[in-house]
């Protein structure tokens, strides 16, 4: 009739996946909460969520476009192109630097309360989700502006963004958990940040990228994202390279689980170390 | 039929601990202080390498902060922990919720448990009270409907309805706490987990907590409650677990447990005046004896009720001056850490205004008729001059007051009949007609008597 709740060291427990169900209202919450204090006491409050993407458009295509003269994908327009790349690309990097810290952040909920630790930083995607969501718009001008219209591979989208959202997960798992033991990722996650505008086909189309190296390319999940990403927007103008996306696919995956394992590991101890 | 809800066994946590060396303070060439930190280095290095957690410090140590701890819990029974500080109590308590994981031991749980272990944990304070009673309620394991439910009943309770969309960060402290406390006060869980939080807010909020408290247990719920204010463990609690180093001091009825937490308490305290640390105060004054007398100023080592006694406390100036304006208080507490009456120089007479200076200041409270019941008190001495704190120490002084004969009948109430022994008397009034004229005709007979 009741339930018993078993406490024991390293003892894994049998219904976690089923408390995470249990406290999804919890979840709810917490996302709302990031979400409504994410813009207060800001002027233009939401329209940061427009401005930084447009801002890093104008930089790379006038930087990848222009003075390196790289081509773009088919007859589609640069900045287009490059859109395509940042969107995704920002909501990785965002998720990823907050969900880092969003462990840290919460400390004091960690200390005080339980409930799975999951939620903490997945609600922190989510709310990079909803930035990623809004900032679509800019998407849809430039589209108006450049009189370019998407095909039937539009509708194929949700697939990716679903694909960018556990890209996200997987390593934003393991980091935060890290970063709870060892405050040195803290440092580390900026500069994976910066590092990775450039080694992922954020400015410039993959297209570019040698044909041998391609594969080993798309050792990087993102790039498996943002391709499809460019294939879905830009209609038949950027193929899709199959056997790079069932690359970043599979390390998606692999780092998905690896992230949930390793979180799960040092989830009991969180409280102990934060 | 009283069921167990709550099964610990055999409960152990250890923490590793880092400590410096001397090294640091002691020899501290470059050559020392690079090996040092290359032999840290490596260490934290394999630390991280196995997946052990870093620690600060050259030496490591295991810290057990509880050990072997086992109890049960019962159906409606309301446990209180009690405890010094670091006896394990808050590790207790987090390894209950879930918090954090014992290192042995095992724990059996039967039902919903939610614990409070801080108040308004998860208040943020750019939202508004309404959105923060959605959050902190969440946060506690409400659901939102029934959070929606009792929302009025939440914000009647912490009497915030103006400002109910208005950030708390613009909230007075009192209204932020008592805002954080009404949601607590409506969960409805079936074993409650609770944090020293009765002490906070002003004197009437602690008792409307105090009210809700008793309200929850009569329903039949289960509560762990960890306190330092012994009355509330003895007034809400049906049994006691007296936690001392991290293991079970006392396992039993609530009132033993408080016996004996005080007893522990007293005990260190057993050092003489002059070698306390544990005091505030600027230091001008200093307590440096206090000890009981009798009327010819001859130390007693025993108290008893009714016995005519002076309080005797030695007192060091060390301002080189006369003191001005020089005010003490003695705070009689009881074996409860209720304080049951409060000697102070400013109730009963001026402060000293003018003490001539001299090294040692004796003074004397004199105390006709001890009005007390036999039991473990203890003294706290308190000083300043010229409204500054100059010496404060807690439980300065600790006695046990024998039995005594107060009234003269060889008989004193017993313990359940009260702490306070009153001067009066009783008297056949069947045969006076009424107050008034009983008052008026004493009178009278009074004047007659004088004139005659």
């Amino acid at each position: 009739m009741q339930d018993v709740i078993v406490i024991e060291a390293g003892r894994r427990e049998r219904n976690y996946w089923l408390d995470l169900w249990r406290y999804r209202e919890l979840f709810r919450v917490l996302a709302w909460r990031d979400l409504s204090v994410r813009y207060k006491q800001t002027v233009i409050g939401l329209l940061w969520a427009l401005i930084r993407p447009v801002l890093s458009m104008l930089v790379l295509t006038i930087i990848f476009g222009r003075i390196a003269r790289l081509p773009s994908d088919g007859t589609a327009p640069y900045p287009l192109m490059v859109l395509a790349g940042i969107l995704p690309w920002t909501f990785f990097s965002t998720g990823l630097s907050e969900a880092s810290n969003s462990l840290i952040n919460n400390a004091n909920l960690i200390s005080k309360v339980y409930f799975p630790r999951l939620i903490v930083p997945t609600a922190t995607v989510v709310v990079a989700l909803v930035d990623f969501l809004i900032s679509f718009s800019i998407l849809v001008l430039m589209m108006a502006w450049y009189q370019f219209l998407p095909g039937w591979q539009i509708l194929v989208l949700p697939v990716f963004v679903l694909l960018a959202f556990f890209a996200n997960i997987g390593p934003a798992l393991w980091i935060t958990a890290l970063n709870v033991k060892y405050r040195d990722f803290r440092y580390v996650i900026p500069f994976i940040v910066q590092f990775g505008l450039y080694v992922s086909p954020v400015g410039f189309s993959s297209s570019v990228v040698p044909e041998q190296w391609r594969l080993l390319y798309s050792l990087n999940p993102m790039v498996g994202v943002i391709d499809g990403f460019r294939w879905c927007i830009l209609g038949g103008q950027s193929e899709l390279y199959a056997p790079a996306l069932a690359m970043s696919i599979g390390v998606t995956a692999f780092l998905l689980w690896f992230g949930v394992r390793r979180f799960r590991m040092m989830e009991k101890s969180f409280a102990d170390l934060i | 039929m009283p069921d167990v809800v709550i099964t610990v066994e055999n409960l152990s946590k250890s923490y590793l601990l880092g400590h410096n060396t001397g090294v640091w303070a002691s020899n501290h060439t470059l050559r020392d202080v690079i090996g040092r930190e290359a032999r840290n280095f490596t260490r934290k290095a394999i630390d991280v390498f196995r997946g052990r957690q870093v620690v600060q410090g050259d030496e490591v140590e295991e810290f057990w902060a509880l050990k072997n701890v086992s109890f049960e819990v019962k159906r409606g029974e309301v446990l209180g922990i009690i405890g010094r500080n670091g006896a394990g109590k808050s590790t207790l308590l987090k390894i209950l919720s879930r918090i954090t994981e014992p290192t042995r031991g095992r724990i059996n749980i039967r039902g919903r448990v939610s614990s409070l272990l801080e108040v308004g944990t998860g208040f943020h304070p750019e939202l508004t009270g309404r959105e923060n009673i959605y959050l902190n309620g969440a946060i506690l394991g409400m659901t939102q409907r029934e959070i929606r439910k009792k929302f009025d009943e939440i914000v009647a309770f912490a009497e915030v309805e103006q400002f109910l969309d208005t950030p708390v960060k613009r909230y007075s402290s009192g209204m932020y706490v008592r805002l954080a406390f009404a949601v607590a006060a409506h969960l409805e869980p079936e074993i409650l987990v609770v944090d020293e939080v009765l002490s906070v807010g002003d004197a009437a909020f602690q008792r409307k907590c105090m009210g809700k408290m008793s309200d929850v247990t009569q329903q039949g719920r289960t509560i762990l409650l960890v306190s330092h204010n012994m009355t509330a463990v003895l007034n809400i609690c049906s049994k006691g677990l007296l936690l001392s180093a991290g293991r079970v001091g006392v396992l039993g009825d609530a009132s033993d447990c408080v016996r004996q937490y005080m007893r522990e308490v007293t005990q260190v305290k057993q050092i003489p005046l002059e070698f306390r640390t544990d005091r505030l105060g600027n230091g001008s004054v200093k307590f440096i004896r206090a000890y009981f007398a009798n009327n010819c100023l001859s130390t007693i080592n025993e108290v008893r009720s009714g016995d005519d006694i002076t309080i005797v406390m030695e007192l060091e100036n060390n301002t080189g001056a006369p003191l001005t304006r020089f005010h003490v208080s003695a705070p009689i507490r009881d074996g409860s850490d209720n304080i049951i009456c409060y000697l102070s120089s400013a109730l009963q007479r001026n402060d000293f205004d003018y003490i001539p200076y001299s090294k040692t200041i004796r003074i004397g409270i004199r105390i006709p008729k001890f009005q007390v019941v036999p039991g473990r008190y203890a003294l706290t001495l308190f000083s300043t001059v010229r409204d500054e704190l100059a010496d404060w120490i807690k439980g300065a002084l600790t006695f046990e007051v024998q039995p005594g004969d107060y009234y003269g009948t060889g008989k004193l109430p017993v313990v359940e009949q009260g702490q306070f022994l009153a001067n009066y008397s009783f008297c056949d009034m069947s045969g006076l007609s009424n107050e008034v004229a009983s008052c008026d005709r004493s009178h009278l007979s009074d004047e007659t008597a004088r004139t005659a």
